[in-house]
């Protein structure tokens, strides 16, 4: 499904239960008596069905069942969201040189055709899972679970879902995460969290990336922090670059604070 | 769009109807959703199905937040509102951010 942009069309990754199509003769369980006429179009009466279902149920149920095999498996999941370009691979790739020393790291990467992605991370020796979503402009629950199966999850302390690059659709997934965290970069317009204030408003932590090349990218600091504290009130916002280094300290701990947290809603 | 075609299916298979004539979705200010983007989407899915030619109704709703500090609730227009009464900008989110199939019209 992309209910958002009306990218979601035939031809894409999803798997579709009930989405069979009934236009052949078969036998089927009646209801009714053959002796009656089937109802149909000629005759039949127009009727009104209540079905009052949320659309995105489905994929809620699946992200808590996702939630609670994170939770069993003692790993801890992020969900890396921004748009194309912002950094989500380079800072994965930085996670894992500072980290490794300490902490077993895997990755989800999703993306809508190539495998670059999981490839420039696999070669930095991190196991990387990808997601090849085709038209789907996100990644859901079900992707999730899927590819979680091909990792070895109870080697890792930490799991990082790249979602696929955009800041419109993810939002509306919830894949199970323990911690939802939103990229935007020095080289984005300073109004993007007022452009897109939902995928803001979920955030746990926001993360500015690219900040050495802040200054040659004309960025004005004061205007993108107040429009990110704006449309996320409740996220920790942390600047950051992955080239330099610079800021990445600070965004350990807060990612420490959050495991820890995580870790104390663990049934002993 | 699938899923909720999908949903739609299903419940008119339950119903033994044969064609599905109108949807009718309630669709949150904040659910991110853009109605033609929707109708352009159902248009194209529904092709072949029973809902083919079917008219999507879009109910939408809208944001209603409230005032942590006044305790009351609010309509805003979109989730950077502040309390009309206080200012208050800790807010919390009452409705809003619905996506869901209400109805269906088969026969």
């Amino acid at each position: 499904m992309c209910e958002h942009c009306g990218c979601g069309l035939p031809g894409e990754a999803h798997e579709h239960a009930g989405h069979d199509h009934h236009d052949h003769d078969h036998p089927h369980d009646h209801p009714h008596p053959h002796a009656e006429p089937h109802p149909g179009p000629s005759g039949s009466e127009r009727r009104t069905v209540v079905v009052q279902e949320g659309i995105l149920a489905k994929n809620d149920r699946l992200a808590e069942r996702n939630r609670g095999y994170f939770l069993a498996k003692g790993v801890f999941v992020l969900n890396l969201l921004s748009s194309p370009g912002s950094g989500k691979t380079s800072l994965i790739e930085r996670m894992a040189a500072d980290l490794g020393q300490r902490l077993r790291l895997g990755v989800v990467v999703g993306d809508l055709a190539t495998d670059n992605d999981a490839r420039r991370l696999q070669a930095a020796g991190v196991p990387a899972i990808q997601i090849t979503t085709g038209t789907v402009c996100h990644l859901d629950a079900e992707m999730v679970a899927g590819a979680i199966s091909r990792l070895p999850l109870e080697q890792l302390n930490l799991l990082v879902i790249e979602n696929v690059g955009n800041l419109v659709c993810p939002a509306a997934f919830d894949l199970g995460e323990g911690l939802r965290v939103v990229l935007m970069s020095v080289t984005e317009g300073e109004d993007k969290p007022l452009k897109y204030p939902t995928i803001f408003r979920d955030a746990g932590v926001v993360l500015l990336t690219k900040t050495d090349i802040a200054q040659a990218a004309g960025f004005d600091r004061d205007t993108a922090l107040r429009n990110i504290r704006r449309a996320a009130p409740g996220a920790t916002i942390l600047e950051v670059s992955a080239r330099t280094g610079q800021g990445m300290q600070a965004w350990y701990e807060a990612l420490d604070a959050a495991r820890a947290g995580h870790a104390s809603a663990r049934p002993s | 769009m699938e899923q909720t075609l999908a949903i739609a299916l299903e419940h008119a298979q339950r119903e033994g109807a044969r064609h599905i004539h109108q949807l009718t979705m309630r669709v949150g200010a904040l659910s991110g959703v853009v109605p033609d983007a929707l109708q352009f989407a159902f248009d194209v899915l529904t092709q072949g199905t029973i809902a083919e030619g079917a008219r999507l109704t879009i109910e939408s709703v809208p944001i209603v937040a409230r005032c942590a500090r006044c305790d009351r609730e609010f309509e805003a227009e979109d989730l950077l509102g502040a309390c009309p009464r206080c200012g208050e900008t800790a807010t919390e989110l009452r409705q809003g951010r619905e996506l869901e199939l209400a109805s269906l019209e088969v026969s």
